[in-house]
């Protein structure tokens, strides 16, 4: 990044114009939130057609839209780290099913030696198990998955940013295979193996059916329960990730991405802050698999592929690297492109066309390419950040500037301030 | 702000501590490695010497793929994530080529054939990449670094899906024309298939370095590495260059895709993303950019993943990977650059 030229100055709206735009992104998604529960509450009552019904039910199931918020929470969560800080984080499944077996552990009767209830709501016909309500173990699952994060952060954050996409990669790769053979770690079993633990105990909360409102333990059906709580705690994601993009790590995180070199000439704490970019990251990937054990009500190891890292990275790109709104629908379109959206069009497609394509089989390629054809055409995401935008659309180079492949040395100035940097015969020793 | 001496001091001293403590952290790993092997050796020679074969043969493989990342890496420091999977397309060219042309059991003609897929293979692999660096890696060689990276990742899908249709979704089970059997050396079992293995991958490999280091290409090469700007001034055609080290990389992967359909008999769609992973920890244990060093990673990653899956006293085969990343993390915790490999300081 070049200091000598400063950035083109973008005509930004001023005044209330400005101010009005800056809600709405905020109200369109509380208005998507408000209405959808509006709607789904009058669907679950029956006051609509049978019609609408089916057609929701085929296109729009609360299941997939929950199982959508759930990849919400994780993609932001992957944000932070990726697109506030510009670390790239390729294992960051390995939080969510940190957060998921936490969720494990505390909700169910998995150790059934232990007889430990505090405010649970164990699942009838469970005798013994730890029981923790689930609010409590949402802290917890956050809180383990932020000291796994600073864990995982605290040898490899040194790493330029390749390396560390490969040492998150092998991390995201040993943790669930620890969770995948943990059922007999030198005779102790600590995850159930390949079986994983089920069932996880309902959640008590609000319950709204056609027999009215109820406070009790959430059943496998109550999906517009689990929709309120889902979105309660995507909120606090939402919101923690705005205030904290705001505050002073945040600018401290931009100004890392930015140049490195720069922020720690400026007086920017490297180490500290991007610790703190994993950690914080790490503890909206823990909620995320807490909430998902919640979904589906237990945790499979052999959910915890690498293929949903890269499906959150995806989410991240594709919605606009840093802007939390623009993660937020990138995230919540593939999702419900992933679980709904494909095979319904899908079928779709078949039966008007007589043919029989088995669409879902089709979702590598298309995940590959939505990251190729982003990457090549519109680096900076739909809903790009303004400040991503000019950086990942610096201004072209000139001809013989672009013909170096690495940006660092397109800043002639910084040549005397580099201590002991790279010199030629160094290079020459390689390959 | 009041600059006292001991606040000066103090930070050298906690980085000498560090530095102390982190050399120590290092000597107590191998330590703890070396008595491992030591145990297990005394304990079973046969069985240790056993596992080390079998590793050695996966290892040379390691060894060629991770040539390929360390090629790419080394010319325009890009992870060339679809790599792997660029190998696994290599391991279902030859096994539907070599069935195709009827080729199943182990014979003079089959023999012939192996040799004859062999090439096509790598012509094959080396084909795909150069499209893929030219479709996609070319136009992003300005762009900041994650670009390319997330390219790479989302060519890898790309490819993984190629190999879904090909191959489908369940591992498929190929005969070897290779000669079978194995011949004996103090009670250790030496498969034939082994000797021919290593000795394709001894031939490419001399090949590859008389190419890098004694013809004008490979002096291009090397120029091209160093200085991308510089090299064009010399009249050197860059777009070219790269090209053709994307060539080499993946003429590397068809071959060793083929000689892994060869020996282990099977083909998976998602083999690639595993080998290739496994693989590019070995280009970085030997100090990625550096030749001898991806060879050298390979094989030491091969015969320790080898003697953890075959020896009595180890992890076993389910935590395999984990201990592949494991090295790896640690590597990357005590020495950055790799074995072999130069420190050219750490860009930032």
């Amino acid at each position: 990044m070049s200091f000598a030229e400063p950035l083109p100055r973008e005509s930004k709206p001023r005044g209330r114009m400005r101010r009005r735009l800056r809600f709405t992104w905020p109200l369109f998604f509380a208005a998507l939130a408000i209405g959808a529960f509006i709607f789904y509450y009058v669907l679950t009552l029956g006051y609509l057609d049978p019609a609408v019904n089916d057609f929701v039910q085929q296109w729009f199931p609360l299941v997939s839209i929950n199982e959508a918020l759930v990849w919400v929470m994780a993609a932001l969560g992957l944000n932070i780290v990726v697109g506030y800080a510009g670390l790239l984080d390729l294992g960051f499944v390995a939080f969510w099913a940190i957060g998921g077996y936490v969720a494990g552990w505390l909700m169910s009767g998995f150790f059934d030696k232990a007889h430990v209830n505090v405010l649970g709501n164990p699942a009838p016909f469970i005798v013994g198990g730890i029981h923790i309500n689930f609010w409590l173990v949402v802290i917890a699952g956050a809180a383990v998955c932020a000291f796994f994060g600073v864990l995982i952060g605290a040898p490899t954050l040194r790493l330029r940013s390749d390396y560390l996409a490969l040492v998150t990669l092998g991390f995201g790769e040993i943790i669930p295979q620890v969770f995948h053979n943990g059922d007999d770690v030198g005779g102790l079993n600590i995850s159930n193996g390949t079986k994983g633990i089920s069932p996880i105990d309902p959640v008590k909360s609000l319950s709204i059916s056609q027999q009215g409102v109820t406070f009790k333990s959430l059943g496998p059906f109550d999906h517009l329960s689990r929709y309120l709580i889902f979105v309660v705690l995507t909120i606090l994601i939402v919101f923690m990730s705005l205030r904290l993009r705001e505050g002073r790590l945040g600018r401290a995180w931009l100004a890392i991405r930015e140049d490195e070199l720069a922020a720690s000439a400026m007086g920017v704490p490297l180490m500290r802050t991007k610790l703190a970019a994993y950690g914080i990251g790490a503890v909206a990937g823990g909620v995320a698999g807490v909430a998902f054990a919640a979904h589906v009500s237990g945790v499979l190891p052999d959910r915890f592929q690498f293929s949903i890292s890269i499906t959150l990275l995806a989410m991240v790109v594709l919605g606009g690297m840093g802007n939390v709104w623009g993660v937020m629908l990138g995230a919540l379109v593939l999702a419900w492109f992933n679980s709904t959206g494909l095979p319904q069009l899908g079928d779709t497609f078949n039966s008007t066309f007589g043919t029989s394509i088995n669409f879902p089989s089709y979702s590598f390629l298309f995940f590959g390419g939505t990251l190729v054809l982003m990457m090549l055409f519109r680096r900076e995401g739909f809903l790009p950040e303004s400040r991503t935008r000019l950086v990942l659309r610096e201004p072209e180079r000139t001809d013989m500037e672009a013909l170096g492949s690495d940006i660092e040395e397109q800043a002639p100035e910084l040549d005397g301030m580099r201590i002991g940097g790279k010199s030629g015969d160094d290079e020459g020793a390689r390959l | 702000m009041t600059s006292s001496a001991p606040a000066v001091r103090s930070p050298q001293l906690a980085v000498r501590a560090r530095a102390v403590a982190g050399r120590a952290a290092a000597i107590l790993v191998l330590a703890v490695g070396a008595v491992w092997l030591a145990v297990n050796l005394f304990h079973a020679p046969t069985q240790f010497f056993q596992s080390a074969v079998y590793g050695l043969r996966n290892g040379v493989l390691y060894a060629l793929i991770a040539l390929g990342y360390t090629l790419v890496y080394g010319i325009i420091e890009l992870i060339n994530f679809a790599h792997g999977d660029l190998f696994m397309l290599g391991t279902l060219f030859s096994a539907f080529t070599l069935t195709g042309l009827g080729l199943t059991v182990s014979s003079p003609k089959g023999w012939l054939g192996f040799v004859l897929v062999l090439v096509l293979a790598m012509i094959f692999c080396a084909s795909i990449n150069v499209t893929i660096e030219f479709l996609a890696y070319r136009r992003l060689r300005r762009a900041p670094k994650l670009a390319p990276l997330i390219t790479a990742v989302g060519m890898s899908f790309i490819l993984q899906f190629v190999g879904l249709r090909w191959n489908g979704s369940t591992p498929r089970l190929w005969p070897s024309v290779l000669p079978a059997g194995h011949f004996q050396i103090g009670g250790v079992n030496i498969d034939y298939n082994i000797l021919v293995v290593i000795t394709v991958t001894a031939g490419l490999l001399a090949l590859m370095t008389w190419i890098v280091t004694s013809t004008r290409t490979g002096k291009a090469m090397r120029a091209t590495a160093q200085d991308q700007d510089a090299a064009r001034l010399m009249g050197i055609n860059v777009n070219r260059i790269i090209s053709f080290t994307f060539a080499m990389g993946g003429a590397l992967a068809g071959a060793a895709g083929i000689l892994y359909q060869q020996t282990v008999g099977t083909t998976r769609y998602n083999a690639g993303f595993q080998l290739g992973l496994i693989a590019f920890t070995a280009a970085v244990l030997g100090g990625i950019g550096n030749l001898a060093g991806a060879v050298l990673g390979g094989v030491l990653i091969g015969v320790i993943q080898g003697l953890n899956d075959g020896l009595p006293y180890a992890f076993g085969q389910e935590w395999s990977q984990s201990v592949v990343f494991a090295i790896l993390i640690m590597l990357m915790v005590f020495k950055p650059t790799g074995l072999l490999g130069q420190n050219i300081g750490e860009k930032v």
